[in-house]
């Protein structure tokens, strides 16, 4: 007989409810659109809810009651509907008296915590990565129990607007290092990192005329930084580059993860992995998806 | 008589040549000022921190290790030889020679060190020549907005840097020699000239005029450099420093915000909002601002003073990914455009021929002249995926980025001229509350048969 975990029924607390009861969360959590509604970051969605749920935060989110934030129409230029979609949400942030904001999506994170202060919304806004580095840290999430991920080979695919737009580098890299695997870093990382294409609204539009697509290009650099492939990266990395940094293994990573914290990078690496043919040997997880089931929260 | 004349001369020539340079500096600080307002924000501490670190300090040029060092050395040395230029001016006009041995010991050391860094310079300069020129050169180095004129432009920035250091060396090899044919001791320490004065001539007269000669080269190649700098992309020298001290000091994630569409916002969502009166020229009349930048001088003031602090490196270029991957987008053209649009439009410094590029077009000019369409097209503003690796390359704080955004914005809001593609994503979020086409009653779907490991009662059965 098939291993039975036992499990309970996860009830999402609404915001309205909370409030209906006089009841205020600890945080908010601001699902964004990519996470409601895109199928492969609803699992990250849910992922990140059983982790809540595991520890015990006081949360809620807005469900029907959240609008996008704005971030593509004011990345494309659009600064009027932005500013439409910025009003509304502060509007019902404030009805509610929310203080602090978790987010899977370092979009949604870059635009609530520095583009709605000016327009009056003040909150503490914190990304998941951040958040789930919190948790480890104070021994609220174990990594154990659940799928281990000890050796396997892992990169990090930095997020443009969590990396460079808010300088959180280390979050990300310091909860994939509690999982005990093999992290390889690629050449373009940190502040380096080279952007999955989706930002700046590209991910609604098809690309300019060029010779290459940009996930196309990351994605080579994430397999053949798994891969250890010196050659590729050379190829990659062209003139004006050591390219000390890659490891010459002949092999073909097994079981390798690109790992990303942003709902854009999760398409587009995916999008590249099955371009270049690799989906049966390397996967692309969400930060939040990997913790959940080290820690055995999946059921 | 000969002296007094030369004195006489020197005057003249300093007042026109730094005469010349104000007066230039003058029509360009005109241009930045065509600018818009922008908000600052950041405290003059911090600000003086960062310029500390980026300019002087050059952290960012630390990126990359062969360029940092090559440029380390040019730029100690135009630092530490301008104490020599000092001297120069001071010997110039009161007569004097080798003024500042007074210093004694410390001459030698200056002198010294002078030497050195100007033999530095030379290798220095000759490899950037060689990263440039050679048949595959440093692919930064390259791209369709390095035209004939910044082609020619950064070769002539490298000769001239050698010329001024082959007459500083001239100058002083001769001034040796002269000094050991009368038996005296030469004031400081000239370790490459000293292994030069085999080569000078043995004629009195003619290391007069070898000092002379190397004298009045170095000085005048300065002041006539100084007069070039504003035509050239070598103005980063001067302008790399307040470019930086005015940087953005935000996250770079955080866009500007428009001002005058909050009150547009506000006014809509509640109408007892008093939209404040719009700002009114010196006549009183209400200036009409435009949504975003069409034209140059719609950008803030800062990317302006940004398009005359760009050297024309390249990094932004070299990591931009639209660029990588072959799209027409590269954020050095963008600043360039800038600063020639500017200077067609306003002032323009002394040499300034953007359209001529020895026969080769400017990209897709139209005939309106703006800098968007006329020099910058939408297919390079539309590639750009925000990414800010532009922005966090550039050694001297350009963002380029912040520009394309300003252009963005009077596409769509001035001419709708989004691609289609984003005016569905627009309609999208104004109808669904997303920029994709699902229902908003959909949105809580993702909860549904949601279930969590029981880990606290959750005895594996």
């Amino acid at each position: 007989m098939a291993e039975q975990v036992a499990k309970r029924q996860v009830s999402v607390p609404l915001m309205a409810d909370l409030a209906a009861r006089g009841e205020s969360p600890e945080v908010l959590f601001w699902v964004g659109c990519a996470g409601a509604f895109d199928d492969r970051y609803k699992r990250v969605t849910r992922a990140f809810v059983r982790i809540l749920e595991h520890v015990g935060v006081k949360y809620a989110v807005l469900g029907m009651e959240e609008t996008c934030t704005g971030d593509p129409a004011k990345r494309a230029g659009n600064e009027f509907l932005f500013q439409m979609q910025a009003m509304q949400n502060i509007t019902t942030f404030d009805g509610y008296g929310i203080k602090k904001i978790v987010t899977a999506c370092p979009h949604c994170f870059n635009t609530i915590k520095n583009e709605y202060p000016a327009l009056g919304g003040n909150y503490e806004v914190i990304h998941h990565s951040t958040f789930l580095q919190q948790l480890i840290n104070e021994g609220r999430v174990k990594v154990q129990g659940g799928e281990s991920y000890k050796g396997r080979r892992i990169t990090f695919h930095d997020s443009c607007y969590l990396g460079r737009a808010n300088d959180i580098y280390e979050a990300p890299r310091e909860v994939l290092a509690a999982l005990d695997a093999d992290l390889v870093e690629m050449k373009r990382s940190k502040a380096n990192g080279l952007c999955c294409g989706a930002g700046g609204a590209q991910m609604w539009k098809e690309p300019e005329p060029g010779k290459k697509d940009i996930n196309v290009e990351r994605t080579e650099e994430a397999l053949a930084t798994l891969d250890g492939n010196a050659a590729a990266l050379d190829a990659l990395y062209g003139v004006e580059s050591g390219n000390a940094g890659a490891t010459p293994s002949p092999n073909k990573a097994d079981n390798g993860i690109i790992a990303v914290g942003c709902p854009f990078c999760m398409t587009m690496m995916s999008d590249g992995v099955k371009n270049k043919e690799r989906e049966s040997s390397v996967q692309v997880f969400d930060l939040a998806e990997l913790v959940a089931s080290a820690e055995g929260l999946n059921a | 008589m000969v002296q007094v004349l030369q004195q006489i001369l020197f005057l003249l020539v300093a007042v026109l040549g730094i005469g010349l340079f104000a007066w230039q500096v003058r029509k360009i600080r005109a241009n930045i000022l065509q600018g818009k307002d922008r908000l600052m924000g950041g405290s003059v501490a911090e600000r003086v921190n960062k310029t500390l670190l980026v300019a002087f300090g050059q952290q960012k040029m630390f990126k990359r290790i062969t360029p940092a060092l090559l440029h380390l050395v040019v730029y100690v040395g135009f630092l530490v030889i301008n104490i020599e230029v000092i001297e120069i001016m001071i010997d110039g006009l009161a007569g004097s020679h080798r003024i500042l041995r007074v210093l004694g010991p410390g001459y030698d050391a200056l002198m010294a060190t002078n030497e050195v860094l100007g033999a530095l310079v030379i290798v220095a300069v000759a490899a950037f020549w060689w990263r440039r020129n050679r048949t595959q050169p440093v692919r930064r180095l390259t791209g369709v907005e390095l035209r004939a004129w910044p082609r020619l432009d950064a070769n002539i920035i490298l000769y001239v840097e050698v010329a001024l250091m082959l007459a500083l060396f001239t100058m002083n090899a001769a001034d040796l020699k002269l000094h050991q044919l009368r038996g005296e001791e030469m004031p400081g320490t000239f370790p490459v000239s000293a292994l030069l004065v085999g080569l000078m001539p043995d004629n009195v007269t003619a290391l007069h005029v070898l000092e002379r000669v190397g004298w009045w080269i170095h000085i005048v190649g300065i002041l006539a450099f100084l007069n070039y700098l504003p035509s050239s992309k070598h103005f980063h020298i001067i302008m790399a420093f307040p470019n930086v001290y005015y940087s953005r000091l935000v996250p770079q994630g955080q866009f500007s915000n428009v001002d005058s569409i909050t009150h547009e916002v506000k006014a809509m969502l509640d109408p007892s909002y008093q939209v404040p009166a719009p700002p009114t020229d010196a006549a009183g009349n209400p200036v009409v601002q435009r949504f975003g930048a069409k034209d140059a001088d719609d950008l803030p003031w800062t990317n302006l003073l940004n398009a005359y602090s760009c050297t024309e490196c390249g990094r932004c270029t070299s990591v931009c990914p639209a660029n990588i991957t072959g799209k027409l987008l590269s954020p050095r053209k963008i600043i360039m455009d800038t600063r020639d649009r500017l200077e067609e439009k306003f002032n323009s410094p002394l040499i300034f021929e953007p359209n001529k590029y020895q026969g080769e077009e400017r990209m897709q000019v139209d005939e309106e002249g703006s800098l968007v369409r006329g020099y910058v097209t939408p297919e390079e503003l539309w590639a750009c995926t925000t990414c800010n690796a532009c922005v966090e390359a550039c050694p001297v704080n350009i963002n380029p980025l912040d520009s394309i955004i300003e252009m963005r914005r009077y596409l769509v809001l001035e001419e709708s001229a989004a691609p289609n593609s984003l005016n569905v994503m627009f309609s999208n979020i104004e109808n669904n509350g997303a920029p994709w086409a699902f229902s908003p009653s959909d949105r809580f779907n993702w909860a549904d048969d949601l279930y969590v490991a029981d880990k606290e009662t959750g005895i594996r059965s």
